[in-house]
Formats: structure tokens, C-alpha cells, sequence
């Protein structure tokens, strides 16, 4: 069992939902970085998505983008995102890195997985990794008991889609549009649909994520998964750190958070 | 199987050897039956793009086997090659450039006579008419030198889709007649201004609009790069080259040729080029790379010669890329060759030794213009000078009874202006 695995049985027991923030490990700088999670955690957000940087992110929007090209800037290397992350095994909320598979490729993949998990990290979203080519990363994972976080897209045939939710671990990532990542204020109306399709073929948790911002989408899409992600939302608001005071947008961004935490509590149910 | 190392050295010499270990790729083994059903050319290629994209390209990959299959579909791709392209390009004989060597016999691929000036509409036409048998209704392409932009707009226009091209914003200035003609055609230009705002960006922009627009769009990707089935699907229409060069050798001088030359960017030209010599083994092939300014990282676009196996826009295959798996801004003088990785199969080519891929500096593709330019009364497009250049200087090794092809792979007027400004500034 990873830290995910105990985290979805304990929600799950206590009927409540995952809220799962992405922030981009070094923007504007590691330090930073750090507060944000530990800020995270004290609003009691569940896990948060720690985004390695990559040069060529195609499943992102502009945003995150943009984030990811100032971290390289910065010439921020993943062995001080990992020496960020073991710094904060005191903070109980489970942390997974979103990571081109690249990255994972060019470090090997046992050392990727090794080094993440020394470094208190419980799993991996990886979005450039089919099913068809995780074969060799998922045994390492499974090993490992680390969580292979796998993803189910609109575009994705239903007999796919339950080969891939039967491959993947921790969680079933469901990426709610067709499209990059980045804020939307309107999602696809099939989307509660094939959800609660995918809800019947599979006990493994189904977190929403790509385009969810709004109260309004966390209150819609609540009843129908175990947790929504939430990135270029939160992304945005933490590039405003470069040239803001940082408590007040570590205060805005946990506010931000809080928001909708409370409206993700608040379902009828 | 690799262990966790804290010395990084060791963990890329063990990772190298975890992937070569495995290889099923042997030495003197390469074969032409490539890819297999799950795109690997040897080790190397296969997909690694987001989920959203599988469908259409499992789509494609039907769509495409059912189309070469099709006796209608060739018989109108066949026509069009014909009477529009103008093929088959001619094979000839450069014999005074060839007395300038004073070796082998240098004969020239001409490629650069074929409507829109280069190879690319090869690809573009039989990915258009793929288009149409799926039904799609809007076309995307990346373009670097603006020739794959220019052929993408000019079969959309024949086709009547609409075309929207991305091109980095660096590559936009360089290549400013190609986005003139490109506008002319009816196609929207999109400059690209993140990272290094060439070829490289373009793929990464093109690929992010087919992620949102992927029902409906099709992205016809100018070069033998990309997820599977794109490397197969553009060697496939490029092999034309090949084909017609093989029976043209027959024809004009009773044989095979005993060496043949391409440049290799993404590689398209040279794949289409190699191909249908890969089991002649009598044939030595070899393909040039953009050495740049020197061998320094960053100087360079010379993935075969100095990089690493790795993954960049959706395959596994040789690219430039840091310790940390950040891909490397690499440089060349040609807007065409400017591109960190490769396709796949030169990978596959090079690790069994197919092919020998060297590189040539941007002075030495200036040198082969010139050379061009003043022995044959032809202007060579950047990106294939770096082919003449050093098929040049392999003739001169070699007899005057040999007989070296080079793929002029498109023509040199794109180039002008920048030529102009690098002699002007060389001259400073």
C-alpha cells in the first residue's frame, strides 16, 4: 500500500473527496516551492501534484508552460527537487511528481523511482506513457509500492479506457477535456457521463483533472469522482510571487485552495 | 537491472547499458521490414504522447493500411506525383562539379525541381488525400525551413482544407519568403515564440492544437519524426525518391551506385532517399548532419554524432538532450536541420550500421552552395548543401568509375536573403 492507496481508504471511510493542487517544483524558486506544499497541507488539501519541469511539455497550456520554461531558467535540476521534497517528511500529505517520461528515461527508471520515493514522493502521473509502453515502469512501481498514476481521456475507447484502469495504481487520472492543460470556464457536458461510466468498471479511485477552477465545477463533479485536480489555477496565482510580496500570495493561494475545499465539503450528500 | 547509484557518471553508463542490453538490435542486421505493429524500429521508436492522442493515431495506422492497399488511393496519389509534382524528378549527371573533385562521378537527386522546390510535397500530398479518406476536415503542420509549411498549404489548397502551419519565430525571419508563400496559399502562419522559437517549438505548438483539436484536425508532420505511425507514414511517401533513383541508376548507367548521400534533419529526405537501397548491401549510404559551428554542445544539431538515445516528440530515438533529460537548444545554419533529435529509424540505421552518418560545418554547406551554384548553374536549398558539400569531399577520395548520388533535396531561392546577411556578416 502507498501513501495514496491509505489515503483514498481513509476518505473513502470517511465519505469525503481528494482535492489534489499542482504546483511546478522551482517557480519562482524551490523555497518557495516548499511553503506553498506545507501551505497546501495546512488547508488540508489531500496530495498535492509536484510538476517537474520538462522543455517540452505537449499536454500543457500556457501556464504551466510558462512555469516549467522559468524553472529551467533558473537551472533548477530534479536532484534539488528531490533535496526540496525530503525536506518536507514531516508534512503528512502524500506528494506524486507529474513527469514526462524523458525525465524518468534519461535518469533510468529504477533510480527514478528509488530517488522520488527516498525523497518521500508516493507516486508518478506520467503523461507521455501509454499503457502499451508502461510495462517495464509499472513493474519497477509495483516493486516498489509506488504508485503508477495512469490517465483516461475523453478521446479514450471505452475497452481502452478499463485496460488502462486496470494497469494503473494509487488512482484513475481522469483528464475531464479534450485538450491541454489550463482553466476552463465551461466542461464538456458528457463528462459526468462517461465518469460515471468509468465508476463502474473500476474500484480504483477516479480523480477529475484539466480545467477545473470554479467552486461551480468542484460542486458538479464532486458526487461523481473521488478527487479533483487543480493546476493551472494555482500555477497562475503562484507566478504572481516573482514580483509580489510572497506571504501575501501564499496567503492567496491558500485562500484559494480553502475556497474550494469548502465548496468540495460542502456537497449535499 | 540498473540499481539506485548516487554517482550520476555510473547511472548513465548502467542506463545506457540496461537499453543496449536488451537490445534486439544487432549489428548488420538492418532490415526493411520496419516498423513492427507497435512502431519499433529495432529498439528504437514506438509512441510516447498523452493518452488524448492514441485514437487518432491508432485511426491513422488503420486508415493508412487500408489506403496502401488501395489501388485507387496510389493510382490518385501516382497521378498526382505526375502531372502536378512533376515526377519523376530527373537523375543528373554533375559532371562538371564532378571534375572539380576530380573522383568519383557526382550525379544529383532532383529533388529541388519538384513543384514547391523541394521533397516535401511527397509527403504532404499522400497525407492530404489521408486526410481526406478519414474524413477530417482541417490540416496542422509544423514547418522549420518553411518547405514542409509551403507543401502542406500548397496540397491543402489543391484539397481545399483549411491550414493553419506553426513556425518558430526565429525560423519565420530566416525563411521570410517561404511565410510569404505560405499566406499566398490560403494557409494561416502561426510564429511560435517559446523556447527557442524554431523547428523544435513548431512540433511542440502543432502537437498541443492537435491535443484540442484532434477529432476533427489532421496534423500532416513534415519529417520521419513524431509517434508511430508518422515515421513509417512519411518514409513510406518520401521512398519515392529511393525508388525512382534505383531504376533511374539501372537505366542511365546499368547498376546501382556505389554511394548514395542525404542530409539528415528529421531525415525525411534521406529516409525516402536510404530506404529502397537498405538491403542492397553493395550501396554505401551515408547522411549528413548539421555540424554548425563546431562540436561543442549547443553548436551544433548533430543528434547521431554526439547525442544519446532518449525521448523527444513521441518517439524513442537519438537527441540532444542535458544530464537531466531537458532537451538541448542546438544550432545550424539551415532553418531545415535545426532540430535536437531525429527519427527513429537512422536510429535503427546507425545501430546496426546501416547507414554512416557524419556532419558537415555551416562554412563547409557554404562552400558546397558555392560550389553548386558556380559548376552547375544550380542555387541548392541550405539544408542540402550540407549533402554536397560532403559528397564533394568523398568523391575526391574515390575513382572516377564510382558513381555517388545526392539527394538535392530542394532548392536554394528560400535561402537568398540569408545567404546575403552570412556573407555580408562573414565578410565584416
Amino acid at each position: 500500500m502507498s501513501d495514496i492507496d491509505r489515503l483514498f481508504t481513509q476518505l473513502r471511510a470517511e465519505n469525503r473527496k481528494a482535492f489534489m493542487p499542482f504546483i511546478t517544483a522551482g517557480d519562482p524558486d524551490l523555497e518557495f516551492s516548499a511553503s506553498v506544499i506545507r501551505e497546501l497541507a495546512a488547508r488540508g488539501c489531500s496530495m498535492c501534484e509536484v510538476g517537474i519541469p520538462y522543455s517540452d511539455p505537449i499536454a500543457d497550456g500556457p501556464v504551466i508552460q510558462a512555469s516549467y520554461t522559468r524553472a529551467l531558467d533558473k537551472k533548477i535540476k530534479l536532484a534539488q527537487i528531490l533535496e526540496m521534497l525530503a525536506g518536507l517528511k514531516d508534512v503528512s500529505m502524500p506528494r506524486v511528481t507529474m513527469v514526462s517520461y524523458a525525465i524518468i528515461y534519461r535518469h533510468g527508471l529504477e533510480r527514478y523511482v528509488a530517488g522520488t520515493k527516498a525523497a518521500g514522493v508516493a507516486g508518478a502521473i506520467v503523461p507521455d506513457l501509454l499503457v502499451e509502453e508502461a510495462d517495464e515502469l509499472a513493474e519497477i512501481c509495483r516493486r516498489e509500492d509506488f504508485s503508477l498514476i495512469q490517465l483516461v481521456t475523453p478521446t479514450t475507447p471505452r475497452d481502452r479506457a478499463v485496460r488502462i484502469a486496470e494497469s494503473s495504481t494509487g488512482f484513475l487520472y481522469y483528464v475531464s477535456v479534450t485538450g491541454i492543460t489550463g482553466e476552463r470556464t465551461k466542461l464538456p457536458p458528457s463528462l459526468i457521463e462517461n465518469v460515471g461510466w468509468l465508476r463502474q468498471q473500476t474500484d480504483l479511485p477516479i480523480c477529475i483533472g484539466f480545467g477545473v477552477s470554479q467552486p461551480e465545477h468542484v460542486k458538479l463533479l464532486a458526487p461523481v469522482c473521488d478527487g479533483l485536480i487543480v493546476g493551472s489555477a494555482i500555477v497562475r496565482r503562484i507566478a504572481e510571487a516573482a514580483d509580489r510580496p510572497r506571504a501575501a500570495v501564499l496567503k492567496e493561494v491558500g485562500e484559494y485552495a480553502a475556497n474550494l475545499l469548502a465548496a468540495l465539503e460542502a456537497r449535499p450528500d | 537491472m540498473l540499481k539506485p547509484t548516487e554517482n550520476p557518471t555510473n547511472c548513465f553508463l548502467a542506463l545506457f547499458e540496461v537499453h543496449m542490453s536488451t537490445s534486439p538490435t544487432k549489428a548488420g542486421e538492418a532490415s526493411a521490414n520496419v516498423p513492427d505493429a507497435a512502431g519499433r524500429f529495432g529498439d528504437f521508436g514506438g509512441r510516447y504522447v498523452p493518452e488524448t492522442l492514441t485514437r487518432a493515431l491508432d485511426e491513422l495506422t488503420v486508415e493508412y493500411e487500408k489506403a496502401k492497399h488501395d489501388p485507387a488511393f496510389q493510382a490518385e496519389l501516382d497521378e498526382l506525383l505526375h502531372n502536378y509534382v512533376g515526377r519523376p524528378s530527373p537523375l543528373y549527371h554533375a559532371r562538371r562539379l564532378s571534375e572539380e573533385c576530380g573522383g568519383a562521378q557526382i550525379w544529383l537527386k532532383r529533388e529541388d525541381l519538384n513543384h514547391t522546390g523541394a521533397h516535401k510535397i511527397n509527403n504532404t500530398l499522400g497525407q492530404a488525400l489521408l486526410t481526406l479518406r478519414m474524413g477530417k476536415k482541417r490540416v496542422i503542420a509544423e514547418t522549420g525551413a518553411g518547405q514542409h509549411g509551403v507543401a502542406t498549404a500548397t496540397a491543402c489548397a489543391r484539397f481545399g482544407l483549411p491550414c493553419v502551419v506553426y513556425m518558430g519565430s526565429e525560423d519565420v525571419r530566416r525563411q521570410a519568403p517561404n511565410v510569404f508563400s505560405m499566406k499566398l496559399l490560403g494557409a494561416e502562419v502561426r510564429p511560435v515564440e517559446s523556447g527557442s522559437r524554431t523547428l523544435r517549438d513548431a512540433i511542440n505548438e502543432a502537437m498541443r492544437d492537435w491535443m484540442s483539436s484532434v477529432e476533427d484536425t489532421h496534423y500532416i508532420i513534415g519529417s520521419v519524426v513524431g509517434p508511430h505511425p508518422f515515421p513509417m507514414i512519411v518514409r513510406d511517401f518520401q521512398s519515392v525518391i529511393g525508388r525512382e533513383t534505383r531504376e533511374q541508376s539501372l537505366e542511365r548507367i546499368g547498376r546501382l551506385p556505389d554511394l548514395v548521400v542525404a542530409c539528415v534533419g528529421g531525415g525525411s529526405n534521406a529516409a525516402g532517399m536510404f530506404y529502397p537501397f537498405i538491403e542492397d548491401r553493395e550501396v554505401e549510404l551515408i547522411g549528413i548532419e548539421a555540424g554548425g559551428r563546431s562540436s561543442q554542445p549547443g553548436d551544433h544539431a548533430s543528434p547521431l554524432s554526439f547525442g544519446e538515445p532518449g525521448i523527444l516528440h513521441g518517439s524513442y530515438s537519438y537527441v540532444m538532450q542535458d544530464e537531466d533529460g531537458q532537451t538541448c537548444d542546438v544550432h545550424s545554419i539551415s532553418a531545415g536541420l535545426d532540430y535536437p533529435g531525429v527519427g527513429p529509424e537512422h536510429s535503427y540505421w546507425k545501430a546496426t550500421g546501416r547507414v554512416q552518418y557524419t556532419n558537415c560545418r555551416d562554412d563547409e554547406a557554404m562552400k558546397g552552395f558555392d560550389a553548386l551554384a558556380r559548376c552547375e548553374g544550380i542555387l541548392p536549398a541550405l539544408e542540402s548543401s550540407h549533402a554536397i558539400s560532403k559528397a564533394m569531399e568523398l568523391a575526391a577520395q574515390r575513382s572516377k568509375a564510382e558513381m555517388v548520388v545526392v539527394c538535392l533535396s530542394g532548392r536554394g531561392d528560400k535561402d537568398a536573403n540569408e545567404i546575403a546577411r552570412l556573407k555580408v556578416k562573414a565578410s565584416s
